[in-house]
């Protein structure tokens, strides 16, 4: 599934469509501390979490995921926001908790 | 690319809306370079953990990135405290990140533990008082 893919079944908002809507997501990763994330997210995955500063933009940049999803209605700050334009890194957002959007996106991605 | 590129970043303190910075231009002088995306991830991963210490455990220092055609050698110089105990400072979840820190989501005590994971050398000299010299190298 591609990052355009998931932005056309409407399941998030979109708060950054990014440089590479054409990308792949090859998995889902779930965890709000950084460098957990940097060291275990793999390349190309959805990262969820709720954790929406600056450092959140770096991270997914650097880990290379594909796109990160902002869980429990968390808002990327005015910061975040810019860098993640700045960046093309893909973020898209969600009302629903860590847990029920990293379901959805793995059921998108195994039927 | 016959000789080595030598790049230099200076590393400000408490500044966290820049840390980052200097690994993410590393990052895409790497990609153009064309060097190989599983060694650049790498180095990216392993850089932005350093750089952050630098910025959160020390006041800020010098990164000197040297990429050949074998491999991509990261030195981070800072005047910070020194760290007392490598072992200990080296554990997964060991952390003195104070709480304003872990509020922005550092603090699990993975950094250091990520840049020996991504890295196929790494070495640790610190003086207490003095600061710490990380060398890192990633092999192409
Ligand atoms: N450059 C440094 N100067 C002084 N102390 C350091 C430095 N880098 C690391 N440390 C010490 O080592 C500890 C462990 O570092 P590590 O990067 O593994 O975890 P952390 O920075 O606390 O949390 P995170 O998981 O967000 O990286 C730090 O809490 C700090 O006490
Ligand atoms: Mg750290």
């Amino acid at each position: 599934m591609k990052v355009q893919d998931l932005i056309d079944k409407q399941i998030f908002h979109v708060v950054n469509s990014g440089d590479d809507t054409g990308r792949e997501i090859t998995g889902v990763f779930c965890c709000d501390l950084l460098s957990i994330a940097m060291g275990k997210a793999p390349a190309d995955s959805a990262w969820v979490t709720v954790m929406g500063n600056i450092n959140t933009i770096a991270v997914a940049t650097l880990a290379d995921v594909s796109c990160v999803i902002m869980a429990e209605g968390a808002a990327l700050d005015e910061v975040a926001r810019a860098k993640a334009k700045q960046q093309g890194v893909a973020v898209l957002a969600t009302e629903e908790p860590v847990f029920d959007a990293a379901l959805k996106i793995y059921q998108e991605l195994h039927g | 690319m016959a000789e080595a590129i030598r790049l230099t970043y200076e590393i400000s303190p408490d500044d966290f809306t820049r840390a980052g910075e200097a690994s993410s231009d590393v990052k895409k002088k790497l990609k153009s370079l064309g060097v190989p995306p599983e060694a650049v991830r790498k180095v990216s991963i392993a850089m932005y953990e350093g750089e952050i210490n630098m910025v959160i455990h020390a006041k800020g220092g010098l990164i000197t990135v040297e990429i050949s055609p074998d491999q991509i050698l990261m030195i981070l110089a800072d005047k910070g405290p020194g760290i007392p105990d490598i072992d200990q400072a080296m554990q997964a979840g060991w952390s003195t990140a104070p709480n304003e820190i872990r509020s922005l989501g550092f603090g699990a005590g993975m950094g250091l533990p990520n840049m020996k994971k991504y890295t196929d050398e790494m070495t640790i000299d610190t003086v207490i008082g003095k600061g710490t010299t990380i060398t890192m190298i990633v092999k192409i």
